[in-house]
């Protein structure tokens, strides 16, 4: 045992891979439920009357949208810094006892944390601002974990051997620092116990209940700067910091630019912030600021295209490695899907094409572009790319995996087409009237008339759930597949039929 | 001039002035390989690709620790 070489060190790794998978599968059913319930409502009582206030649909929606975003998204960050951190960084988990410490407290936490979750929001204990609705006890939980979290990353940063900090690290750090700050500042909320009533009562309402300190548009306002940015830095900067580090790495090449890729992180952290009062456009905020909000979301263009232009061009004179490997074909349609989604959330930002956008299912249309296309794609990309390395063995199936592609693919066209015709017969037909101004139809209409898209949209959504279920088995068997020698590991991932 | 024109003009002076610095800046990275310490910043990418526990860093932090 002495004379062991040091190793780098997966442990914190494996079990994020496993929170991830788990997490991805239920968000993603419940997504699946919600779609369902959204064409046949019937589908709200699928447990029965009784249990109809669990099952029904705006119950299980924060479910959904807080399993996959801080479940699945979030374990996939985690699981993959506790993977490439150590690499990029050479060195590993093993030679700190107190960052393994630290890595696993994190982990039990942050499992604690989501069983809390999960516990309350099918209670109906919410604070009720989107993606925020953890009560005050959460927050604090949540606070801790992130807290340690850093403390891992800095940490591991501190006993580094390479002097240089890998573009992916940049991407990293920024998702620490940039979620710390946007979560702090939208949870401030105070708790009712604490307050007073104007007729004197004090001790209002449970324990666990909180009201925000913010209220009106300010709230709106605070809201809005967190919703998009927790896009910003939980959608795009840590999936960037895959994409930089598992694109390159699988398929051999070198970054097609670094220089463009620093270009970009900087770019992106400027511009990102500003962008959020495309949410508001129309609403109470002053004017300037929804001015502002829709000409940063416009410029915002160029710094995600100069980082999905980066990873294509990553692949000059390689193409047919695209063809070849399922894996690759996974990333490349994720960077295709970031450009395309990052097209269209600048399209939707313009004041003009806002007035028809908002509130349609265009907006949930561009979201699964974006997180189903894009962020799904590249976490299970990531997790194909680890596994053989982290498990010492083959990926269990290539034709599996170049199925559940097409599976999934197929699933996100329909999903999206289906949205964006939704979304814009909504939005011509709620704004459509007659020369007396007289509304030309009633709510109703557009119901019945968006029944089939939204079937459609289900289907969809069921397809990337198979897929998902796919990836999962695939990622199981891959854990008693073929053993690998360390030098078939150096770039493409090695698979078995 | 009412002060939509002057805003006009400006808007338009604003955007020749980014687009010019932003261009700029590219063809300063590109024209200019290495920064003023003499890095190549392109071998950077080697980080990613030589990422095992053996490869040498591309710069690294200090020499005792290369030899474990
Ligand atoms: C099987 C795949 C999925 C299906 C079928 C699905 C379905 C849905 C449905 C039906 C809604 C509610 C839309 C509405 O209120 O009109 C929704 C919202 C949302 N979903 Fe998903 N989803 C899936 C996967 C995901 C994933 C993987 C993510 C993120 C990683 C995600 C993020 C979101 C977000 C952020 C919203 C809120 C959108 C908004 O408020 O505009 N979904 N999803």
């Amino acid at each position: 045992m002495e004379n062991r070489p040091l190793e780098y060190d997966y442990t914190i790794a494996k079990m994020f891979m496993f929170t991830t998978i788990v997490l991805g599968i239920v968000g993603m059913l419940i997504g699946v439920i919600l779609a369902f319930q959204l064409a046949f409502p019937g589908v709200n009582l699928f447990l029965g009357e009784g249990l109809a206030e669990y099952t029904n649909f705006s119950r299980l929606r924060p479910l959904h949208t807080d399993a996959v975003i801080f479940g699945f998204t979030l374990s996939g960050v985690f699981a993959t810094w506790y993977y490439v951190g150590q690499r990029v960084l050479k060195v590993s988990m093993a030679e700190s006892k107190l960052l393994m410490t630290l890595g696993k407290v994190h982990f039990w936490l942050y499992l604690v944390v989501v069983a809390a979750v999960v516990v309350s929001l099918f209670a109906g204990v919410t604070t009720s601002k989107e993606y925020a609705e953890f009560e005050w006890p959460i927050d604090i939980g949540v606070v801790v974990v992130w807290v340690i979290w850093g403390m891992g990353v800095f940490g591991l940063i501190g006993i580094r051997r390479e002097k240089s900090l890998y573009i992916s690290i940049w991407y990293y750090i920024a998702t620490f620092l940039g979620i710390a700050m946007l979560y702090l500042f939208n949870n401030m909320e105070i708790p009712t116990i604490l307050g007073t009533s104007a007729a004197g009562e004090s001790g209002i309402c449970a324990w666990y209940h909180s009201v925000s300190m913010y209220s009106g548009t300010n709230d709106a306002l605070v809201q809005w700067w967190y919703g998009h940015n927790a896009v910003a830095f939980g959608f795009t900067v840590p999936i960037v910091a895959m994409i930089y580090y598992f694109l390159p790495k699988e398929s051999g090449q070198a970054i097609y630019s670094y220089k463009l890729s620093l270009l970009s992180f900087w770019g992106l952290m400027f511009v990102y912030l500003w962008a959020g009062g495309h949410h508001l456009l129309y609403s109470t905020v002053p004017d300037w600021m929804q001015t502002m909000g829709s000409i940063f979301s416009v410029i915002l263009i160029l710094p995600s295209w100069g980082s999905a232009i980066n990873m294509l061009l990553t692949m000059k004179g390689e193409w047919q490695q695209v063809a070849a490997s399922p894996l690759i074909k996974f990333m490349i349609l994720g960077s295709t899907f970031y450009m395309f989604s990052t097209l269209e959330g600048p399209i939707q930002a313009i004041k003009s094409v806002n007035a028809i956008a908002h509130f349609t299912d265009w907006i949930v249309g561009h979201v699964h572009d974006g997180v189903l296309g894009w962020v799904g794609f590249m976490i299970m990309a990531a997790l194909y790319h680890m596994a053989p390395r982290v498990f010492k063995r083959e990926i269990y199936s290539k034709s599996l995996m170049a199925a559940q592609f097409w599976i999934q693919t197929l699933g996100v066209v329909l999903y999206f087409t289906s949205m964006w015709i939704a979304g814009i017969t909504q939005g011509m037909m709620w704004r459509a009237h007659d020369e007396f101004g007289n509304l030309a139809y009633s709510f109703i209409d557009t119901v019945t008339v968006l029944h089939p898209y939204y079937t459609i949209r289900g289907v969809g959504g069921l397809l990337y759930l198979v897929g998902f279920l796919m990836f999962a088995y695939n990622i199981y068997k891959t854990m008693s597949a073929r053993p690998v020698e360390e030098r078939e590991l150096q770039n493409a991932s090695p698979m078995g039929a | 001039m009412d002060i939509a024109q002057i805003q006009a003009y400006g808007y338009f002076a604003l955007t020749v002035f980014l687009v010019l610095a932003l261009y700029g800046y590219i063809y300063h990275l590109y024209t200019k390989k290495k920064d003023v310490d003499g890095i190549d910043y392109e071998s950077y990418s080697d980080m990613a690709l030589k990422d095992d526990l053996d490869d040498a860093p591309v710069s690294p932090k200090s020499d005792d620790k290369l030899t474990p």
